[in-house]
């Protein structure tokens, strides 16, 4: 089980190097680099300082190994536009974000895969119909298409839900979190709900297959002849059969929600990091573009990573050691 | 133990007699020739011609679906803020977002074809190296590398394009490496291989032939999702040039009048959008579920 | 329970309405199970002697369907027994043993966790109880240091270990009667005889009735003591193993017994039955063997009756006589 876990970790080491180069090939060798990291009205003096600081006349591979040693060190630059650290701008922002996508995901995967598991067990039931209609809805449909329409019915038409902000917050360890007040939870409904709907269709669409492949298995069959009830193997042995596949890409779909996050956030006006990028690609701000990528890159690399430790955990025809 | 009566008839047409009998998908499926149709005859069909600015008069602008305009017709779907008659505009918009996404698709497909057949004709290290690299990159979400490469390449239709392309074509690859590496696999492929027959012949004569059916399924569905990516990022002002709006365009200039009211600006184009990517998801997920020998009963 | 049979089958019918006709997999089968008694139902494959199998045990997928007959245990009918009732009496009364126990056992419990969930579907034990009696059966059936091996996953055991364990799912509340599916087709044939014998024996010493359903002729031989021989959908030869292996009157039966290698002389080629299985779709009319047997007539086109002959039976116009089979 170490062997393993050690093989994936160097394996997303050598990821992580890898898309280090192509960052860097992106920012520096496509783009102009002066363009990128000074800002256009800076003077001759900061002008000097950077491409000192960058190697900017030195040869390409010495500035990758630079690029590299900033960025070890901690250092991605600082924002134009906000005239911040950008890694202390993240970090403002992270929260906000974090506390959505978790919402979302959270929601979809424990309303999808019971309905997915329904939808499978019942496929011509009317209501398993329509929990696919919706998560066929909710495949199709863009998620800032979705996310105008509950603007539209919640907040303009009905008027229960505001339709922008945080609203308000409680402090823990000097952060503020949304969901710790009712009013925060009204601002957190709509943009957690827009961002939910995809996972929430991936999730039912994964169970729903999964149940209805593994309901026509000898496995379920030994366990009704063994006097199983539906509810027990629907919970302990489907489940369990299904978990596998819905861990894989529950953990992918994390990483496609933080994406998505972009444009909730944008949409709702959530101050969150995606919100932050959005505005810093309007506002030419790059090194937050460049320190968002090198970011999302590691966050990407680290849940594949603990995905595939899971997957061994889940699976006990992968834990090697543990057999005789 | 086989109970299915098996008659001999071509595979075109027992597919369709498969596909015809699932009668939402036969719904769709002529939604989306309607919809083509509309957009390659919009210039006939439109009663305006939305990209001529000088067309235009302000004094219809954001007007109500059925008002009557300075034109003398009526504007069924309502007008836009630069009093453009939305009918019209969406006609146009339609075709601006198919055009996208057919080359978007058609482009990914061919490229990632190309790589997946390469990757699986060649095997070991190219194979290796090809599949990590298109592994790598099917993690990471499509959004936000079209995102990112249109921030750093600038907006216009060429850059969107290859934003789209760059996003999509792992897709293609994964799937005609997954047919192909499974045809590759088999005896006389190999034994073909060991004789003077050229490549190109092995490659069109048997893997691309055998990865056809699955990346016809995946070419629909990722021309569904070009469109809806294109919208997006439309969406978020990164899309195509103001000059020739699309779907997703004519959504965005509508926001800011959705909250008082003005609903018609965003809400047509939207509903337009909608019924052209799920009529495409509608038709493509009954291919593969025909394609699917898994599910076949 | 006087003198009643343990199993009474009678005119069972299980069709499936498919989308390109009814087939008809069983239709018409009648047979009774006495106590500890094992009987063999051999049929090639397509016969409906599975469908009749699980058709017993009340698991029938749609679009199959028990559409007439009965089948009575211990006197009760579980023919239209609502699900609820049917589960109690499944695993507890009458269990089942299928094919492959690399299909059958869940990949992902533990032994232990599959046998507690058995255990708990009809008794309530408490975790401790539970591993216990999971570990006396697993002992029972062969399983060496049975209390360590219920952490132990499917993928661990071998395939002889892996039918063993479901055989003591199957045994956990004592059922009556167990069905066994082609149980030990899957496995080698060294560990095939050994299963055999002991399963031989744990029936003789639980009196458990057992219900051997294989398309192989010897294994089913040196195990039941009475055998029922289906093709079409139908039993068409049955009686005391004995009897029927050395007289078959059935020409099909005949010509299984000829198919087998034992019959052969060596050097000589297997004897085969011409034809295959007829698709249960289009049944021809009268006995569904005709088309396939030597010995038909103009009278097999009326389906032959049930004919009653000392303590066997055959359904078949022109009987092979009793000096004629070797």
């Amino acid at each position: 089980m170490s062997g393993f876990i050690l093989q994936r970790l160097l394996q997303a080491i050598v990821i992580m190097a890898v898309m280090s180069v192509i960052v860097f090939a992106g920012v520096y060798a496509i783009g102009n680099p002066m363009e990128l990291l000074i800002p256009p009205e800076a003077t001759q003096d900061v002008r000097e300082r950077t491409i000192q600081r960058f190697g900017l006349d030195k040869p390409l591979v010495e500035q990758y190994f630079l690029f590299v040693k900033n960025l070890l060190q901690g250092d991605l630059g600082r924002s134009y536009i906000y005239n911040e650290p950008v890694l202390k701008l993240i970090g403002s922002r992270l929260p906000a974000t974090i506390e959505l996508v978790t919402t979302a995901i959270v929601g979809a995967l424990l309303l999808g895969v019971p309905l997915g598991i329904y939808a499978g067990y019942r496929p011509d039931s009317p209501v398993s119909r329509a929990i696919m209609s919706l998560s066929i809805l909710g495949f199709s449909v863009p998620t800032f298409w979705v996310g105008l329409i509950l603007i539209l019915t919640f907040a303009v038409e009905l008027g229960w839900l505001p339709a922008s902000g945080r609203g308000d917050t409680v402090e823990v360890f000097g952060v503020g979190w949304s969901f710790l007040t009712l009013n925060g939870w009204s601002h957190l409904a709509l943009p957690a709900t827009n961002l939910a709907l995809f996972t929430f269709a991936m999730m039912v669409r994964l169970a729903r297959a999964g149940t209805r492949e593994v309901m026509l298995t000898d496995t379920v069959k030994f366990a009704r002849a063994a006097g199983i009830s539906e509810r027990v193997i629907l919970t302990r042995h489907v489940l369990k059969l299904i978990s596998i596949p819905i861990v894989t890409v529950f953990g992918l779909e994390l990483a496609t929600t933080m994406a998505f996050a972009v444009v909730t956030e944008t949409i709702f006006a959530w101050p969150g990091v995606g919100k932050l990028i959005i505005d810093s690609i309007n506002n030419l701000d790059r090194p937050v573009m460049v320190a968002y990528l090198i970011l999302t890159a590691g966050a990407f690399v680290t849940i594949n990573l603990v995905v595939d430790i899971v997957y061994a955990l889940l699976d006990p025809r992968l834990r090697k050691g543990h057999a005789r | 133990m086989s109970w299915r009566g098996s008659g001999a008839r071509s595979p075109l047409r027992t597919f369709w007699s498969r596909f015809r009998e699932d009668r939402i998908a036969l719904v769709a499926l002529f939604v989306v020739m309607i919809i083509l149709l509309l957009a390659i005859f919009a210039p006939w069909i439109a009663p305006q011609d939305p990209y001529d600015l000088s067309g235009l008069s302000l004094r219809d602008a954001r007007r109500p679906p059925g008002f009557v305009g300075s034109g003398g017709y009526v504007h069924w779907l309502g007008t836009d803020a630069q009093g453009r008659d939305l009918w019209s505009a969406i006609l146009y918009g339609l075709g601006a977002s198919l055009q996208i996404g057919v080359i978007a698709g058609a482009i990914g497909l061919v490229i990632g074809t190309m790589i997946g057949i390469v990757a699986a004709y060649a095997g070991g290290r190219v194979e290796t190296l090809l599949m990590r690299l298109v592994d790598l990159q099917l993690s990471f979400p499509a959004v936000l590398l079209a995102l990112v490469l249109m921030a750093l390449l600038g907006q216009g239709k060429a850059q969107l394009i290859t934003a789209l392309v760059a996003a999509q074509y792992a897709y293609f690859a994964r799937t005609a490496f997954g047919a192909a590496s499974a045809e590759r696999a088999k005896d006389y492929i190999e034994a073909a291989m060991a004789t003077p027959l050229s490549n190109a012949r092995i490659v069109f004569r048997h893997l691309l032939p055998n990865a056809m059916p699955a990346l016809i399924v995946v070419a629909t569905v990722q021309i569904a999702n070009a469109i809806a990516l294109e919208a997006t990022l439309s969406f978020l002002g990164l899309g195509l040039p103001v000059t020739e709006p699309s779907l997703g365009m004519l959504i965005s200039n509508g926001v800011k009048y959705m909250m008082s009211g003005r609903y018609w600006i965003s809400v047509y184009p939207g509903i337009a959008l909608i019924i052209l990517i799920v009529s495409i998801n509608l038709v493509g997920d009954h291919i593969r579920d025909i394609l699917n020998p898994r599910l076949a009963r | 329970m006087s003198g009643a049979p343990l199993l009474q089958v009678t005119d069972l019918k299980t069709h499936f309405l498919t989308r390109e006709g009814v087939v008809k997999a069983v239709d018409g089968v009648s047979f009774s199970v006495d106590d500890g008694e094992i009987i063999g139902l051999v049929g090639e494959s397509g016969s409906g002697k599975s469908v009749t199998g699980f058709s017993l045990i009340g698991l029938i997928d749609p679009p199959g369907r028990i559409v007439g007959g009965s089948v009575k245990l211990e006197g009760m009918e579980l023919v239209g027994l609502p699900d609820r009732e049917m589960r109690k009496l499944r695993g507890a009364r009458i269990a089942m043993v299928f094919q492959d126990p690399m299909m059958t056992l869940n990949p992902v419990l533990s032994i232990g966790t599959q046998m507690r969930l058995a255990l708990n579907a009809h008794d309530r034990l408490s975790r401790r109880a539970a591993d216990d009696r999971a570990a006396q059966t697993l002992a029972r059936v062969g399983i060496p240091d049975p209390r360590a091996r219920l952490q132990a996953y499917p993928h661990q055991f071998s395939g002889g270990m892996r039918q063993r364990v479901a055989i003591a799912i199957a045994l956990l509340h004592g059922s009556r009667v167990i069905i066994a599916d082609e149980p030990t087709t899957a496995l080698d044939v060294s560990i095939q005889a050994q299963i055999l014998s002991e399963i031989r024996d744990l029936a003789r010493e639980n009196g458990t009735a057992l219900v051997w359903i294989s398309h192989d002729l010897s294994t089913v031989s040196s195990l039941a003591s009475r055998l029922m021989v289906m093709y079409a959908g139908r039993i068409v030869e049955a009686g005391p193993v004995g009897t029927v292996l050395r007289a078959p009157r059935h020409p099909y039966t005949a010509g299984l017994l000829k198919s087998l290698p034992a019959a052969a002389r060596p050097g000589e080629p297997l004897a085969q039955i011409p034809g295959t299985t007829p698709s249960l779709l289009n049944l021809p009319e009268g006995c569904p063997f005709r088309p396939r047997c030597d010995r038909a007539s103009e009278a097999c086109a009326v389906y032959p009756d049930l004919v009653q002959e000392d303590r066997r039976s055959y359904r078949c116009h022109n009987p092979v006589a009793a000096t004629e089979a070797a």
